[in-house]
């Protein structure tokens, strides 16, 4: 995959819109202050870091597809139209764009509202809500500001799966079948239901939400200065085959690494979930990065950011290689390793 | 396609669903999983689900807790693989396409949390049970194979966007096989969420018919085994069929409005004949994605007629979702297994409550069942958000 740049990269996130803000949050290295959300039928609320209002209002949002779209939808698009970058001065006529979504949970917020509706009366579920829940919904509405797309895919599966869109992209690209691609992995807003679901894995979980998104492409002309190395087999569970054995595995595909690389993991300060991934990478040499730790468990979303900080660290020629890794909850474990490449002129 | 395995509301199973698709009796029944009491419209394609499951690597107490949707995947996966003669194996790619998973557990997640808060019995699971990984996690368990887990949710494209992109990885050498799907079960959120667009026929859909007032849910799935002719002929493989060609493409008239003129679909078209190196006067069947909506199948036969220009007149077009229903993420992968049955055996799916067939349609519409000559099939899945997905099937040998 030496063949293939990072062309731009955006986050949205609870240190705010764009990858700056995630940049300074996680160069903090302070977690976040976190905000109690109230559980129907508990004293004691849960923990959650939402993502703060948009300051100016993105223009997107103007669009009548916008209209009604989840929040999980703003930050999916936000992100996407970030790695994108702004319109250049002299388009490319027909660059066609490929775009993949990623979740996890879908439009909880929505599905909620619209399910709570239906037990109550469902003559008076709103229509308007419904279509909204579908999984495909932000894909669809994103597409619509990207102009030539032709192949929108959206993936479900846990945190891992943004890097194995991100290699399927890959394919995309070097098949032909597309000029750029996009990829997304979004989280939906905190609600208490999200954060219940969380809850019952680990009660020490922050739930968090917003997006992230790496773009892709072969002509080096697009890079950020940020080639992909390789991206990992998915080190698939099973019950013969552990969380830890996986990640393990995953460990050993890539390489060793110096004191020079970074490593972007997905510790999050909970212990029993952190542990097979800590062990895998424990005889890591190099520095290391934990967003999860500043920002909090937003599933996809944090993958995706996880990838967008060891990407931006080489970038901006902090490292001279950064690795990724996702261990998921409960699909597969999978890394990849992003290399420092020459950017263009100008960059 | 050396394995391929079904279950719709016609019941478990290659003949089964063979006959009923050739006769092209309709399905449609009060649902009874839950109340639909205050719906506008009241009727489904409800499978009956056997009590007990196939054998298989599954402990015996986990398989008899497994939900609806799961059930029915596994059923299907299970004819799929046994049909194909696959072995416990290593890599293995799995791609399935669903639109809701196990959302039948998200709702009881959802009405425990509410209706009993302090009560955290079982929720977990069901948190876990819900998402469609796990579901793919259970085949793998159940067949005993490892490997890529892909799971596309592409809207009602999803199971033709799967086996689709299985077709595509085999292409592509990243593997010799794939297993490849579609599922979905009747769930209250998706039949309440139709009932309010009002897109529910009270009475049964009828693609394609000039008085067509919507779709009819149905629930069900369908797995392939796909792998390389090579692979296939080296193990001396019953080869059921060939799938040569694919696209996928998005609409973007609106989220729940395809465009009148059927332009995303006619490209789907367009692209999958020039991936399989067809034009559209080879192919002699099209199973429709036609949902019965007006909506849909006034766009899908826009798309049909531009795209078959004079071959328009005499190709024959169906819709199968006049006998079972539209079983959304599975549909497409449960098309997918229609057209194989319609070239091995050489018949035609009808849409035997067809009345009158709307004049947008310069195509004939198959109304009676009825023995063809048939080497070429393309089947079309043309989904909510615009998400489109063409496959096209050609006979073997």
């Amino acid at each position: 995959m030496s063949r293939v740049f990072i062309s731009g990269m955006g986050a949205v996130s609870p240190a705010g819109w764009g990858v700056p803000a995630l940049r300074r949050a996680l160069a903090a290295a302070s977690p976040l202050p976190v905000q109690p959300i109230e559980r129907p039928g508990w004293t004691r609320p849960f923990l959650a870091r939402p993502v703060p209002e948009a300051s100016p209002r993105p223009a997107f949002l103007a669009h009548p597809r916008f209209r009604r779209a989840s929040s999980l939808t703003h930050y999916v698009a936000a992100a996407a139209l970030e790695a994108l970058g702004p319109a250049p001065a002299n388009p490319v006529p027909e660059r066609r764009v490929g775009l993949i979504v990623c979740l996890q949970s879908g439009c909880v917020q929505y599905s909620y509202r619209f399910f709570k509706e239906v037990l109550e009366n469902p003559s008076m579920a709103s229509p308007l809500l419904f279509p909204e829940t579908v999984f495909a919904a932000p894909a669809s509405h994103v597409s619509v500001l990207l102009g030539e797309v032709p192949l929108v895919h959206t993936l479900v599966g846990d945190p891992g799966v943004f890097l194995q869109a991100v290699a399927l992209a890959a394919d995309w690209l070097i098949a032909g079948r597309v000029d750029r691609a996009l990829v997304v992995g979004g989280g939906e807003e905190a609600n208490w239901l999200r954060a219940d679901a969380i809850w019952h894995f680990d009660h020490g979980c922050v739930s968090s939400a917003g997006a992230g998104c790496l773009g892709l492409s072969l002509d080096p002309a697009d890079s950020l200065g940020v080639k992909l190395e390789t991206v990992t087999d998915p080190q698939t569970y099973l019950s013969t085959w552990s969380r830890g054995q996986a990640a393990l595995a995953m460990r050993q595909q890539l390489p060793a690494g110096s004191a020079e690389d970074l490593l972007c993991d997905g510790l999050q300060g909970v212990r029993r979930l952190d542990a097979p991934e800590a062990a895998a990478w424990q005889a890591w040499p190099g520095s290391r990065l934990s967003p999860k730790r500043v920002l909090g468990e937003g599933l996809i979303a944090a993958s995706a950011w996880q990838c967008v900080a060891a990407c931006d660290a080489v970038a901006r020629g902090s490292f001279p290689a950064a690795t990724a890794s996702l261990v998921g909850c409960n699909q597969q474990a999978i890394g990849a390793r992003f290399l420092r490449a020459a950017a263009p002129a100008g960059q | 396609m050396t394995g391929a395995g079904i279950v719709t509301a016609y019941g478990l199973g290659w003949s089964v669903n063979a006959a009923g698709f050739r006769s092209g009796r309709t399905t449609f029944r009060p649902v009874t999983l839950f109340d639909v009491s205050r719906q506008r419209s009241k009727l489904a394609a409800q499978v009956d689900l056997p009590d007990t499951l196939p054998a298989t690597r599954l402990p015996a107490r986990q398989a008899a807790r497994l939900d609806r949707a799961s059930r029915t995947l596994l059923l299907a996966a299970d004819e799929a693989w046994r049909q194909a003669g696959w072995e416990a194996t290593e890599n293995l790619p799995l791609v399935l396409g669903t639109t809701s998973g196990g959302m039948l557990l998200g709702e009881d997640y959802f009405k425990r949390a509410v209706g009993f808060p302090a009560s955290h019995r079982g929720q977990p699971t069901r948190a876990l049970h819900y998402q469609p990984q796990t579901q793919g996690r259970i085949l793998a368990e159940a067949f005993g194979f490892q490997g890529p887990m892909w799971i596309i949710a592409n809207a009602c494209a999803s199971g033709g966007n799967a086996l689709g992109q299985a077709w595509e990885f085999i292409r592509g050498g990243r593997s010799t096989r794939a297993l490849a799907g579609g599922y979905d079960a009747l769930t209250q959120l998706v039949f309440a969420g139709f009932d309010a667009l009002q897109s529910i026929s009270p009475t049964g859909c009828r693609p394609f018919d000039a008085h067509r007032d919507g779709l009819s849910v149905g629930e069900g799935a369908a797995v392939v085994a796909l792998e390389t002719l090579d692979s296939a002929l080296g193990r001396g493989a019953d080869i059921l069929g060939e799938l040569i060609g694919y696209s996928s493409t998005i609409d973007h008239h609106h989220l729940t409005q395809p465009h009148p003129d059927g332009d995303a679909g006619l490209t789907a078209m367009s692209r999958a004949c020039d991936s399989a190196r067809i034009n559209p006067a080879d192919v002699d069947y099209v199973n429709a994605h036609g949902t019965g909506t007006p909506l849909n199948d006034q766009s899908e036969a826009a798309a049909i007629n531009r795209w078959a220009g004079s071959r328009a007149a005499t190709l024959p077009v169906s819709s199968t979702k006049a006998g079972i229903g539209h079983l959304l993420g599975g549909a497409g992968a449960v098309e997918a297994v229609v057209c194989l049955m319609a070239l091995r055996e050489q018949w035609l799916p009808p849409e035997i409550s067809l009345e009158t067939p709307d004049p947008i349609c310069r195509f004939p519409l198959v109304r009676q069942p009825t023995d063809a000559r048939l080497r070429v099939a393309l089947s079309n899945s043309l989904g909510f958000g615009g998400a489109n997905a063409t496959l096209i099937f050609r006979q073997f040998p």
